[in-house]
């Protein structure tokens, strides 16, 4: 094991799996020199790949994606980096009509095996259009994958994952983590797409959740454990297919289920979670079901108010202490 | 006889075996495309189903300077494309059919026929998002650097959009080898191009990206044969990518349900009058490479060979309902 930051992990995970296979590209705005991506995730790339496998793009999120689906459907392992998901939605129609189509609408035959990975979420003033929470979209459209890691070791070893699948992940890294640290095993450190993983075991209640609220929810749960109260905390990890079984099983065991999610509350993720607990899970539960979620809003640039838009760990004990 | 071959060689420098290939291409996508109103009316297809004909000059000159070997992709108006790449008609007409011995298994419907093992990247219902994926399908050819090209098609409609921009701009900066071939029919849907576009020419657009673009008479199969396939040796020399414009014309309307008549009769017999298979083998008889007996049986060779890929579709199975949730993941 050692310690890497979330953005060093990523890097790690491309620098891989480029040196694995040289069908491994990167495409983006900015991901070569000199900056090596606004965020820095794949600096040095591009000096120990080449410009030919590091290609820095026009400002054109459409052809970046598309170019990402034309060169998979040609047996190559492309990940096109979109700065913000905010600016995905430039690239929707690449993303949905083709690369989640083309292995079904073609009869099996294609195989779009891309990455796009994206970063999403409050955190920096980035304001209405620099802020969102968007991976709803993708989560609902079959034929995609969306990963959304919240420690080092996930973003790592689910990147390397996501460049192997022979499915479009979207990739939504969070940009509250990129600095954060954490340990992360040595050697091809690979962890599946669609697993949940249970972040801190309880029993209390069970607290499901992703990405960055994973950090939240875990604050929150050792405030709780302060008083005695073990919550469980159930982090995701992909949200597109959802690991029901590891889900589900949690709630069942505690009778208690509080969704937490930054993006906006109605039609979230945590809607999903919730109601397919109450379909399935109704004898089970004890309480009502509590969302923690993002206010139905667009991201102000003031601080207070931007803090104010998103959950933290104060609301997330207070769900929990209202369903004990 | 042998001094006309000579003399044709001579002219067009294209072997009369090929031009004949050429020429029974033509009609078979005329067939195909020409039976499409007929089951639309009886109820056997459904959906939005789009027909090329008047346009098969296109596909085929076009397509006849690729190997196997190149690529294509293709548009909502794909069929042509498709046949004129060597796409299987039984296999085409069992999909348009909705049978599970359709190419997409009776998924994907008129407007998703690929065919990856032929280069054919897949027709899209969606216009002009077929161009960025042909940049991204040229920048694998390039890093492959075995010389294969992509030809992109694309409508007179589809410059307009976002995605052709994008498209031809990163493949310009890239030197992709990929050749845009726009059939400008004249008409997106019902809209015409002079009250969509500023420009009379769509070519001229290529200049925006320091990309070298041509028009060609789109109803003359050897002139777009001889266009594209020196963009195409271009491209596979490194040479980067071309827009070429094709002006022609399609003789119906958008879809099958849709007659078309906004263009007006005269309009359209005007077009009807450059018919492009008519043209073609008028000037095969003329230089010798086939007798009108012979023209003439290869025309209902075509017409029989669309009837066998009905026969084959209409005896083909459906797919069965377990088919529903699979090729979601692969």
């Amino acid at each position: 094991m050692k310690e890497l930051t979330y953005s060093k992990a990523i890097n790690e995970a491309l620098r891989e799996e480029m040196a694995r296979d040289s069908k491994v590209l990167v495409l983006g705005e900015e991901v070569g020199v000199p900056r090596g991506g606004v965020f820095g995730v794949t600096q040095g790339l591009e000096e120990e790949f080449g410009k030919s496998r590091v290609r820095n793009t026009p400002i054109s999120e459409m052809a970046i994606a598309g170019a990402a689906v034309g060169a998979s459907l040609l047996g190559y392992r492309p990940v096109a980096e979109i700065m913000y998901v905010d600016f995905i939605t430039l690239a929707m129609d690449q993303i949905v009509n083709q690369a989640a189509k083309v292995r079904y609408m073609f009869g099996g035959k294609a195989r779009p095996s891309l990455v796009i990975r994206t970063q999403g979420g409050v955190g920096r003033g980035g304001a209405a259009q620099h802020s969102q929470s968007l991976e709803i979209w993708f989560a609902t459209i079959p034929g995609l994958k969306v990963a959304m890691p919240a420690t080092p070791a996930d973003a790592k070893g689910m990147l390397k994952a996501a460049i192997r699948d022979d499915n479009p992940v979207i990739f939504i890294e969070h940009k509250k983590l990129y600095a954060t640290r954490g340990m992360v095993p040595e050697g091809d450190h690979v962890v599946p797409l669609g697993k949940a993983e249970v972040k801190r075991q309880g029993t209390a209640a069970t607290i499901v959740t992703y990405s960055y609220m994973v950090l939240e929810a875990l604050a929150a749960a050792e405030q709780l454990a302060a008083r005695g109260i073990d919550v469980e905390v159930v982090d995701l990890r992909s949200v597109n297919p959802i690991d029901w079984e590891r889900v589900l099983s949690s709630v069942k065991k505690t009778g208690k289920l509080i969704a937490v999610y930054e993006a906006c509350k109605t039609g979230g993720l945590g809607a999903e979670i919730c109601s397919r607990a109450a379909e399935e899970l109704f004898d089970y539960l004890d309480a009502p079901v509590q969302r923690v979620a993002g206010l139905d809003t667009p991201i102000p640039y003031n601080r207070k108010l931007e803090r104010a838009a998103i959950p933290n760990a104060d609301q997330i004990v207070a769900a929990v202490d209202r369903v004990l | 006889m042998t001094e006309l071959i000579a003399k044709i060689n001579e002219e067009v420098d294209v072997e009369p075996t090929e031009l004949v290939r050429m020429y029974r291409s033509m009609l078979r996508i005329r067939h195909f495309d020409g039976t499409i109103k007929d089951l639309f009316t009886k109820d056997f297809i459904s959906g939005p189903t789009h027909t090329y004909i008047g346009e098969e000059a296109v596909a085929v000159g076009a397509m006849s300077m690729l190997t196997r070997d190149d690529y294509i992709i293709s548009t909502h108006r794909g069929h042509g494309h498709c046949i004129a790449k060597g796409g299987d008609v039984k296999r085409m007409m069992a999909e348009l059919l909705g049978k599970a011995t359709g190419y997409c298994k009776g998924k994907g419907g008129s407007m998703h026929i690929a065919d990856f093992d032929l280069g054919i990247l897949g027709a899209n219902g969606i216009v002009a998002a077929g161009l960025p994926i042909a940049v991204g399908a040229a920048l694998a050819l390039q890093m492959d650097g075995n010389g294969r090209v992509i030809l992109a098609f694309s409508g007179d409609a589809a410059t307009n959009n976002g995605a052709f921009h994008e498209a031809l701009n990163l493949a310009s900066v890239w030197k992709l080898p990929v050749v845009f071939v726009c059939e400008n029919n004249l008409y997106g849907i019902t809209t015409r191009i002079t009250s969509a576009t500023a420009i009379e020419d769509l070519a001229i657009r290529a200049s925006s990206y320091g990309m070298e673009g041509v028009i060609v008479d789109g109803n003359d199969v050897l002139a777009v044969r001889r266009v594209v396939g020196e963009k195409v040796a271009k491209a596979r020399a490194g040479g980067g990518p071309t827009l070429v414009e094709c002006k022609t014309y399609r003789w119906f309307g958008h879809v099958a349900t849709d007659p078309g008549l906004y263009r007006g009769i005269e309009e359209i017999e005007i077009w009807k009058a450059k018919d492009p298979i008519a043209r073609f083998r008028k000037d095969l008889v003329a230089r010798g490479v086939l007798t009108d007996e012979q023209a003439e049986a290869i025309d209902q060779e075509a017409a029989r060979e669309i009837e066998e890929a009905i026969e084959f579709g209409m005896q083909s199975p459906e797919p069965d309902l377990d088919q529903l949730l699979v090729d979601i993941y692969g």
